[in-house]
């Protein structure tokens, strides 16, 4: 069983958020609109978090991608009182939107907030409403949401695989935001496969995990400081 | 038994008094009755349109993904430990003067409960789903998450509401029989019923008194158990300034302070309009303030320690909502509940002369506002704080979530005016038991008693 992760170069990430229209694209996200977007509505399984460096003038502006971390100890799990969040075997933290009745707990326990909500039932205007992806349910109001590492991509190309009577190559799946990413910043693959590009880039000395201290064990990997 | 009474308590002005209410109906009844329909529509109202148009109609998003709703909610069921908690302890220690207290005490929780317990429905995405949560054999093949606080609370809930009704029921069941002798038409049938068929035999007075005093013993831990858990909704998670380990008897301490405010509030209510003034007397409030103001006096204690504890440890993650609280955007909302809930109530309820009935109700008053305040400063602040900077956030309430909030208190109100209209708000036969009571220490007692006898089966007429 193949361990899924993720590993994000926050020192070559320039901020283009091409990532986060990619992610609306693939994954059938709502547009929240100024209006919702001004209340804090918006839909963003990945975004783009801006910090600054330093004191001005000499200030550095600094990018950091954010998605769910697909924690091995997430605490978005156990507080759900209907099992609509669990873990799958390859280390996918799978939210069940028919099984969602909306307490929002699973929210209020992810200390990365990653988890997004649906305040009403979503609609797109036109063109964008001729795009929605068919690998993707669209979700119902009032249930939650969140990055999924692009299941939909993963099990096909599992699907793949098994047809042609092989294992998944390392690369072979590439989730939307990692696709649609010009300067390389994010890789995925098998953790548990030594050699993959994933694992060995997890593996070096520029590593580090978002709030590792609180012991969610995540599963993307930040790589910051020293050439890329 | 007349004998046995003082002159000014005959059996036939304690029926009058406290039976009255049951069969005649002031035009203000209806009136205020009314108006309290009215409010209660708008809940309903408000929350029919929320589930047309989506939850996004209350003002929550992210990364406060909870708030009004659940501020009330902590708030109702912190109003409910006024009741059955109290009138539990005071039966268990067998205070004398909890006998015109304990009816419409254990009414407030039951009521409080009803309304409390609407909140966790009403704030779900999909409300009409909320039986998922109801462990049974189902068509889905899943049980609920035994593992998730919001299950425990569910459970908790439900048990404290059916100890509730059965402990506020039990002590009713001569009373029932009381009126049920005393009315007619649909009134009478409707009261055969509720009296169980009671005719007051000594054996009936026996099992009475065994499960009363049965229930007043099992509902303590529960009622304990039941905030302690409410708590555990903020406690069990990782979120900053939530997650400690004093929630629980924090809020149990929180929960009996604001259940002695409303009760006074209630009681004050309950003297004025049913003209109860020589059963309500100003012991009685003398004593609850008392009590409020150990409550007021350990609120402050608990408070003071959270946050010592909190800034001494200076957290990263904590610091920020720490300070929103002491110094920043929700400092006047902080400084507000300490005034309410210590600085005006201590000197009130700590020095005698101030202690009169209507400096009571007024600080009872202040302790409910601040007491909501605790709720809502617990929950928002530290959510519009999430640990990663970037996405600290804002959050105020929509219209349709003030007029459901404030909406509920016109609901619990018009339960407990309902209530008032079909059950006497003081026990007739605790009250009388009580003259009893007295009168045997008075040495004027003629027949022969011996402890736990209590009311012979006379107390109603026709028998």
């Amino acid at each position: 069983m193949p361990q899924w992760g993720m590993t994000i170069d926050t020192d070559r990430c320039t901020g283009c958020e091409a990532c986060v229209v990619a992610c609306h694209a693939e994954n059938n996200l709502p547009i929240a609109g100024p209006e919702q977007a001004a209340m804090g509505r918006t839909h963003q399984w990945i975004r783009v978090e801006r910090y600054w460096e330093g004191e001005f003038p000499n200030v550095k502006a600094k990018f950091m991608p954010v998605l769910c971390q697909q924690c091995d100890a997430a605490p978005c799990e156990p507080v759900c009182p209907v099992n609509a969040t669990y873990h799958t075997p390859d280390g996918l933290n799978a939210q069940v939107y028919n099984r969602c009745v909306g307490t929002r707990f699973c929210a209020n326990n992810c200390p990365y907030t990653v988890r997004f909500f649906t305040w009403f039932t979503p609609s797109w205007e036109s063109p964008l409403n001729e795009q929605l992806n068919p690998d993707v349910s669209i979700r119902t109001s009032g249930i939650m949401e969140k990055c999924t590492f692009c299941v939909q991509r993963i099990r096909r190309a599992e699907d793949t695989a098994k047809d042609e009577k092989r294992a998944v190559k390392d690369g072979e799946i590439k989730p939307a935001c990692a696709q649609a990413c010009p300067a390389k910043v994010i890789v995925f693959g098998d953790m548990s496969d030594e050699n993959s590009e994933v694992s060995k880039l997890s593996r070096s000395n520029r590593g580090f995990r978002l709030l590792a201290e609180l012991g969610t064990r995540p599963r993307v990997v930040y790589l910051k400081g020293g050439d890329a | 038994m007349a004998a046995e009474t003082p002159p000014r308590f005959t059996e036939e002005r304690i029926n009058r008094d406290l039976l009255g209410p049951l069969f005649k109906t002031s035009g203000i009844y209806y009136v205020s009755a009314g108006f309290l329909l009215l409010v209660s529509m708008v809940v309903f109202i408000a929350w029919g349109l929320q589930l047309k148009y989506g939850i996004g109609m209350a003002g929550k998003n992210r990364p406060s993904f909870w708030g009004l709703y659940i501020t009330t909610f902590v708030f109702w069921i912190g109003i409910s430990h006024a009741g059955t908690l109290i009138s539990a302890i005071l039966r268990v220690v067998q205070a004398e003067w909890r006998r015109p207290i304990t009816r419409c005490a254990e009414a407030i929780t039951t009521f409080a409960l009803c309304t409390g317990s609407l909140f966790p429905i009403i704030h779900l995405g999909r409300a009409w789903l909320f039986y998922w949560m109801v462990p049974y054999p189902n068509s889905r093949h899943l049980w609920p998450n035994f593992q998730s606080p919001l299950m425990w609370d569910f459970i908790a809930i439900n048990t404290y509401l059916t100890g509730s009704v059965t402990y506020l029921y039990l002590p009713m069941i001569p009373d029932m029989a009381v009126a049920r002798d005393k009315a007619t038409g649909w009134r009478q049938s409707m009261y055969r019923t509720l009296a169980l068929g009671w005719r007051g035999t000594e054996r009936e007075w026996l099992r009475l008194e065994k499960a009363i005093s049965i229930m007043a013993l099992i509902i303590i831990p529960v009622a304990i158990s039941v905030h302690t858990i409410v708590s555990w909704d903020f406690a069990m998670t990782v979120m900053p300034m939530w997650h400690s380990t004093i929630f629980g008897p924090y809020f149990v301490v929180g929960a009996i302070f604001s259940g002695i405010a409303a009760l006074l509030i209630a009681m004050v209510a309950i003297r004025k309009y049913f003209r109860l003034e020589h059963y309500l007397l100003p012991i009685h409030f003398d004593n609850l303030a008392k009590m409020l103001l150990t409550m007021s006096l350990l609120w402050f204690y608990f408070t003071f320690t959270e946050y010592l504890v909190t800034w001494y440890g200076n957290e990263s993650g904590e610091m920020p909502v720490f300070w929103s609280k002491i110094s920043g955007r929700y400092a006047p909302l902080f400084w507000l509940m300490v005034f309410c809930n210590f600085l005006i109530p201590f000197p009130i309820l700590a020095i005698k002369r101030l202690r009169t009935i209507p400096l009571i109700f007024f600080a009872s008053c202040c302790i409910l506002v601040g007491m909501w305040l605790e709720r809502f400063l617990i929950i928002v602040p530290t959510l519009v704080h999430p640990y990663l900077p970037y996405n600290y956030g804002h959050y105020w309430p929509s219209y349709t979530e003030m007029a459901i909030a404030s909406g509920t208190f016109g609901f619990f109100v018009l339960l407990y005016f309902l209530f008032a209209k079909f059950s006497p708000m003081i026990s007739i036969w605790e009250f009388e038991e009580g003259l009893q009571v007295a009168a045997r220490h008075a040495g004027e007692m003629r027949e022969p008693t011996f402890v736990g006898q209590v009311v012979p089966g006379d107390v109603h007429p026709g028998h």
